[in-house]
């Protein structure tokens, strides 16, 4: 969001944001942060696993992409420590020989680049249209939160669905697999919109009357500029603890779409086509084949969510 | 009151023509009709009779006029996939969706309101420290993730419960129940605590946060003053007052878990609207799509409409608001 | 649907207590008897299977799956023993009046689910019906020109050519009522590559031993036992009474529901858990060899792929290429991991049950990337090429499609694998939209000639049948004639000859590439016992439920 950086507007979002991160430091929040240890713990275990994700190419002992070394006759080998294992695959293989390590890896940048992707698109749309919507108000306001009342309507998971399955006769057949992650971006990104204009929105409402907003008003600064450099700052709290909440949510949701088959393609699996996969095997003795995706899965996502928790938690001073 | 009624049924009326109308775009724009219809050594002649017949050479707006008409009469034209009424298709998988999507309410209902009354009240005792966590486990829990779990556990290793299906049904005129059959109350478990998962962890922390409030208010602290038992304030007083959001959120979930419902439907081969419109997606059976979101947004603008007008009649403050923003 | 299927159960009733009377014509009764002797044998079968029809027409689609159904629901003129052995069916005795005509001498007495009966008639129509334009079943009255009424039990058929296996081809060709196609306006099979909606594809009126009586898509299709069946005495008769047919897509939570109990039968077991199966102490295993072979086969007419990096030019159309991707593909690896040893690796596209098997064109190329690269690289892709490999999303299709792809890229052609679901699959490969396909064939007449006319006579598209299933458009003139050649050969042992020939033509040309029989068992409650065919169609009525 801070991608105007060499405007005027955008140093002061920058030094606001700077600032915003200081007044986190010296706040109580940093202090009650070091003393809750489950907060400490899913944080590490979080970045551990966004960052052996991120960096999968370098980590990874084998590229699950690269069919030329698969080996088929290497499938189903079970992790490295019962009997039958090999070293070289830590976690076992799947039914294509895929090293399972190696796939989670890859498979869980895949999950992350959906998740972060999805959750970042939802907010730039959903910021803007909730600016708009407070600070303009009228006509423009009551469009936009009618069609944020309908789309509310309907669970996350029904609007993904209905575009992922809509791009599945849009786009022809040849190039799904090219554009399916594109497709799941939006799809997750569709549904999620709503939840920051409406924060946005109520926040901006409130800042929108209060005095420097005024006062930037009668020197006369233009509105765009105004909702940018003064009130954004001010909502940014409530939308950080959302988007960590979001980015659960929409791994989960992109998961889920990958299970149901209608997410990313087999050959290019993300945690959610593991397990879909791993599920065959369920009864036939290949366990690590679902159980490990499935642990990666739910540690991944359970660390967001006790961060974006607490963080909602230290920051509503009701609940203090 | 009649007012605010109106108006809100207008609302409604909107919002299910902009529903109508994005199901409209999807049969209309998305698949074309006539290539859906036709082989495709149809000639164009062909073509342009089929598009004739379908009025698909009429202005837009009388297509979409159309579209409502036949929409209101439940015609939603043919599925792709099975070659049957979709209508009839939906008719015949609502009652097994209904029945699992009740059934995890009253689940979510019965174990999240006295949890979350618990660990209000016990804020600080180590059980509820437990029992929150754990909740937070259970929302990172994929649904799918759950409903394998519960068959790994019951169906394989116990063998105590059915890992699929229905069991057998009953037929009450059109509604086909599984309620009155032992098989049929069994199948229903597993599904049923999936689907409830979500909405008990909800519930549950609704309700906590919502008795935490209340216990703060001074109200509470009067009736405390009062000498009123714990016991009394609790129930009496706080949990009253929690109950009315609580019954809410759980209506509007309601609509929520019967789209929810779509995996853990998936999951069971859980013959519901659900797993139709899975099959729907993944065919690319537009009709089908098109009328699953018709029923989906229509469930919800009712329900939301009768939350809402409950709501105003309980809620003296509501009415006071609109009566006066009614006299501007 | 269909109104008379409350009536006794007397085949049951017959076999386990004579001593009740057939007056109790009650449903209710029925459930009662049902219920007492039900520890003896009467039994209702349920029945969890990976897809189902999604036609109940007798002349659409010629899909196992469809096969597997209506086998039970409709009968031909001729049938097959629990052996396969050829018998008299629906018809009585035949024979050959001259070289141009078949007479059959109908069995007496026979009626449909509906109660109408059995006649001339029907034949003739069946015939009519199953040569029309959106038949995909041509190809069981092969050669035939039409039907004609003697009398009311006697037909002639007329042949347009001799067909010396006509009967081997007849055992699939369906009688249909003709009244009742009249009367619900199914003159004409339902067109299911267009998913046309018809009475006759959601409702049955056969002879056979079962009738359909309720039929839910994708939910459950329910089977009676039919009380008028007119071989309901049969020695070969077990103790089914009712079938319930359950479409589990899930692998794992149909093996879930077979081991806890819930279901008595699967004729699909994952194949990565058939060793479980076998340890469980609680079901057996029906082996048997089903004539199925898994192959690949290739857009062999188009000048450019549709699905494919190479423009200009269609790299298929090169033997060569065909044969680099035979030596590429470890069938040996693909059983053994995949299929869990359940197959038999293959050369040709018949297997050794079929009339005309030969073990000389039984030879794959070996396994050898070297080859395969050096094939490659003389017909000018020394860096290979990109195709996609369309295939069925059922098991083990779709596995075996996984397994090709990283073997072809060893030899740097790169397989995409499309997994479409089974149902939009075969509708997706007759409309010809495809490069390259993975698909299953069985000989149902176990009789070279339907496979190779089927998979490799140029495509006609008329009524004879001809390249019905060759999607690739396989077009060889000496393949030709060597099929007309089978197809009218009256000595059989010269026919095997002209057999042996176009498998060997076809080993040499390679316009499809078999990769292995598949050896699948049925999975059953313990102590019940079934026949596995070769045509892997359960005949319900042969089933004993414990």
């Amino acid at each position: 969001m801070t991608g105007a950086s060499g405007s005027k507007m955008g140093s002061t979002i920058g030094s606001k944001i700077a600032s915003t991160f200081r007044r986190i430091l010296d706040s109580d929040i940093w202090y009650k942060f070091k003393q809750d240890p489950i907060v400490i713990t899913a944080t590490i275990v979080g970045l551990i696993l966004i960052l052996s994700s991120a960096f999968a190419p370098l980590f990874a002992p084998h590229s699950p992409f690269d069919l030329k070394t698969l080996n088929l006759s290497d499938a189903f080998t079970p992790p490295a420590w019962i009997e039958a294992g090999k070293s070289q695959f830590l976690l076992g293989t799947d039914d294509q020989g895929r090293d399972v390590l190696s796939t989670i890896m890859y498979g869980s940048r895949a999950s992350l680049v959906v998740g972060f992707a999805a959750v970042l698109l939802s907010m730039v749309v959903g910021i803007t249209l909730g600016l708009m919507s407070g600070y303009f108000g009228g006509a423009l306001d009551a469009f936009i939160m009618r069609i944020a009342d309908v789309q509310l309507s309907f669970p996350a998971i029904l609007i993904a669905l209905l575009i992922s399955g809509v791009a599945r006769v849009v786009i022809p057949n040849s190039q799904h697999d090219q554009v399916a992650i594109y497709v799941l971006i939006f799809a997750i990104a569709a549904s999620g919109w709503v939840q920051y204009a409406r924060t946005v929105r109520g926040s901006t409402l409130v800042e929108r009357n209060k005095e420097y907003v005024q006062a930037a008003r009668v020197i006369g600064r233009r509105p765009l500029a105004i909702m940018f450099a003064h009130v954004l700052p001010n909502v940014l709290g409530p939308v950080m603890v959302l988007a960590t909440l979001h980015i659960g949510t929409a791994i989960i949701t992109e998961a889920t779409l990958s299970y149901l088959g209608v997410g990313m393609p087999a050959t290019q699996p993300t945690l959610g086509t593991m397990i879909r996969i791993g599920g065959d095997f369920l009864l036939s003795g290949e366990w690590w084949i679902l159980w490990f995706p499935g642990l990666a899965l739910v540690v991944l996502v359970l660390s967001i969510n006790i961060i974006g928790d607490w963080l909602r938690d230290a920051l509503n001073p009701k609940l203090r | 009151m009649l007012a605010f009624i109106a108006r809100r049924l207008l609302q409604s009326i909107l919002v299910m023509l902009t529903v109508g109308f994005i199901a409209f775009s999807l049969f209309n724009f998305v698949g074309d009709p006539v290539a859906l219809m036709l082989p495709p050594e149809a000639t164009q002649a062909d073509r342009d009779e089929v598009r004739k017949s379908l009025g698909l050479d009429k202005p837009f707006y009388t297509q979409f006029a159309v579209f409502v008409q036949n929409a209101l009469q439940g015609n939603f034209g043919i599925s792709l996939r099975l070659g049957r009424p979709v209508s009839q298709l939906l008719a015949e998988r609502l009652p097994a969706t209904l029945e699992l999507v009740g059934v995890a309410t009253l689940l979510a209902l019965l174990v999240g309101i006295p949890v979350g009354i618990y660990t209000a009240l016990k804020r600080d005792h180590w059980s509820s420290q437990v029992l929150l966590t754990g909740s937070l486990i259970g929302v990172s829990l994929p649904n799918f993730l759950i409903g394998i779990f519960l068959i790994i556990i019951f169906a394989v290793w116990l063998g105590v419960l059915p890992s699929f299906g229905r069991g057998d049904t009953t037929q009450l005129g059109f509604w086909s129940t599984g309620f009155l059959t032992v098989s049929g109350l069994k199948a229903v478990v597993l599904p049923a605590v999936t689907l409830g998962f979500y909405p008990v962890t909800l519930i549950m922390r609704l309700v906590r946060s919502e008795m935490l409030e209340v216990l703060r208010t001074d109200y509470i602290k009067f009736a405390r003053a009062r000498g009123l038992s714990n016991q009394a304030v609790h129930f009496g007083h706080a949990l009253k007052n929690t109950l009315v959001p609580v019954i809410t959120i759980t209506g509007l979930q309601l609509g929520g878990l019967i789209a929810f419902a779509i995996i853990t439907e998936t999951v069971f081969q859980w013959p519901g609207m659900g797993l139709l419109f899975i099959q729907a997606v993944q065919f690319a059976d537009i009709p089908v799509m098109a009328a699953y979101l018709c029923l989906i947004g229509f469930i919800f603008v009712t329900i939301n409409l009768i939350v809402d007008t409950l709501y105003y009649v309980v809620d003296p403050r509501l009415r006071m608001e609109t009566s006066s923003a009614g006299g501007h | 649907m269909n109104k008379n299927i409350a009536g006794p159960q007397n085949g049951a009733i017959r076999l386990c207590a004579p001593f009740l009377t057939r007056t109790i014509i009650s449903a209710l009764a029925m459930m009662v008897i049902t219920f007492w002797v039900g520890i003896c044998c009467a039994k209702p079968l349920r029945y969890a299977t990976q897809d189902e029809p999604q036609t109940l027409d007798p002349h659409s689609a010629n899909l196992a799956v469809t096969n597997r159904l209506l086998g039970n629901v409709y009968e031909g003129l001729v049938g097959r023993d629990k052996d396969f052995k050829m018998v008299p069916w629906l018809a009585l005795s035949w024979s050959q009046p001259d070289a141009k005509t078949w007479r059959f001498k109908l069995r007496p007495g026979v009626k449909f689910h509906d109660g109408s009966p059995f006649t001339a008639d029907d034949v003739v129509f069946s015939i009519e019906r199953a040569l029309s334009a959106n038949s995909q079943m041509k190809a069981s009255i092969q050669g035939v020109a039409s039907g004609k009424k003697i009398d009311d039990l006697t037909v002639d058929v007329v042949m347009k050519e001799p067909n010396p296996v006509l009967l081997n081809h007849m055992f699939f060709f369906r009688i249909m009522s003709k009244s009742w196609a009249i009367k619900n306006n199914a003159l004409l099979p339902q067109n299911y590559k267009d998913k046309e909606d018809t009475f006759a594809s959601r409702n049955t009126n056969g002879t056979g031993p079962f009738m359909v009586t309720v039929r839910q898509p994708d939910v459950k299709t329910e089977l009676v036992q039919n009380p008028n069946w007119w071989n309901k005495a049969s020695p070969e008769k077990g103790n089914i009474t009712a079938v319930t047919l359950l479409p589990v897509k899930n692998n794992a939570t149909r093996l879930a529901a077979l081991l806890s109990g819930e279901v008595d039968f699967v004729n699909d077991p994952p194949s990565q858990d058939i060793a479980r199966l076998r340890a469980a102490p609680n079901i057996t295993m029906i082996l048997g060899a089903e004539s199925r072979v898994q192959f690949l086969a290739f857009d062999l007419t188009r000048d450019e792929l549709l699905y494919s990096n190479v423009k200009g030019k269609n790299p298929f159309k090169d033997v060569r290429v065909r044969q680099a991707i035979a030596h590429a593909i470890d069938a040996e690896t693909i059983k053994l991991k995949v299929m869990r040893g359940l197959a038999r690796p293959t050369g040709t596209i018949i297997t050794p049950v079929d009339q005309g098997y030969s073990k000389d064109a039984d030879i794959r190329l070996p396994y050898n990337v070297a080859r395969a690269k050096a094939l490659l690289k003389e017909a000018g892709y020394p860096s290979g090429f990109e195709v996609t490999l369309d295939c069925g999303a059922a098991q083990p299709p779709a596995d075996i499609c996984q397994a090709i792809a990283p073997m072809l890229a060893r030899i740097d052609i790169k397989v995409t694998p499309n997994i479409v679901p089974t149902a939009n699959y075969f509708q997706k490969i007759q409309k010809f939209d495809t490069s390259f396909y993975l698909l299953s064939w069985s000989t149902p007449t176990t009789d070279a000639l339907y496979t190779l006319q089927s998979l490799l006579r140029s495509y006609s598209g008329d009524s004879s049948g001809n390249g019905d299933s060759n999607y690739g458009r396989y077009s060889s003139a000496q393949m030709d004639q060597l099929i007309d050649k089978i197809r009218i050969e009256n000595d059989l042992k010269k026919r095997d000859e002209f057999i042996r020939e176009a498998l060997m033509l076809a080993n040499d040309q390679l316009p499809i590439l078999p990769i292995h029989q598949q050896l699948w068992p049925w999975a059953m409650r313990k102590g019940s016992t079934a026949i596995l065919p070769p045509n892997n169609v359960p005949y319900f009525f042969r089933f004993n439920l414990k």
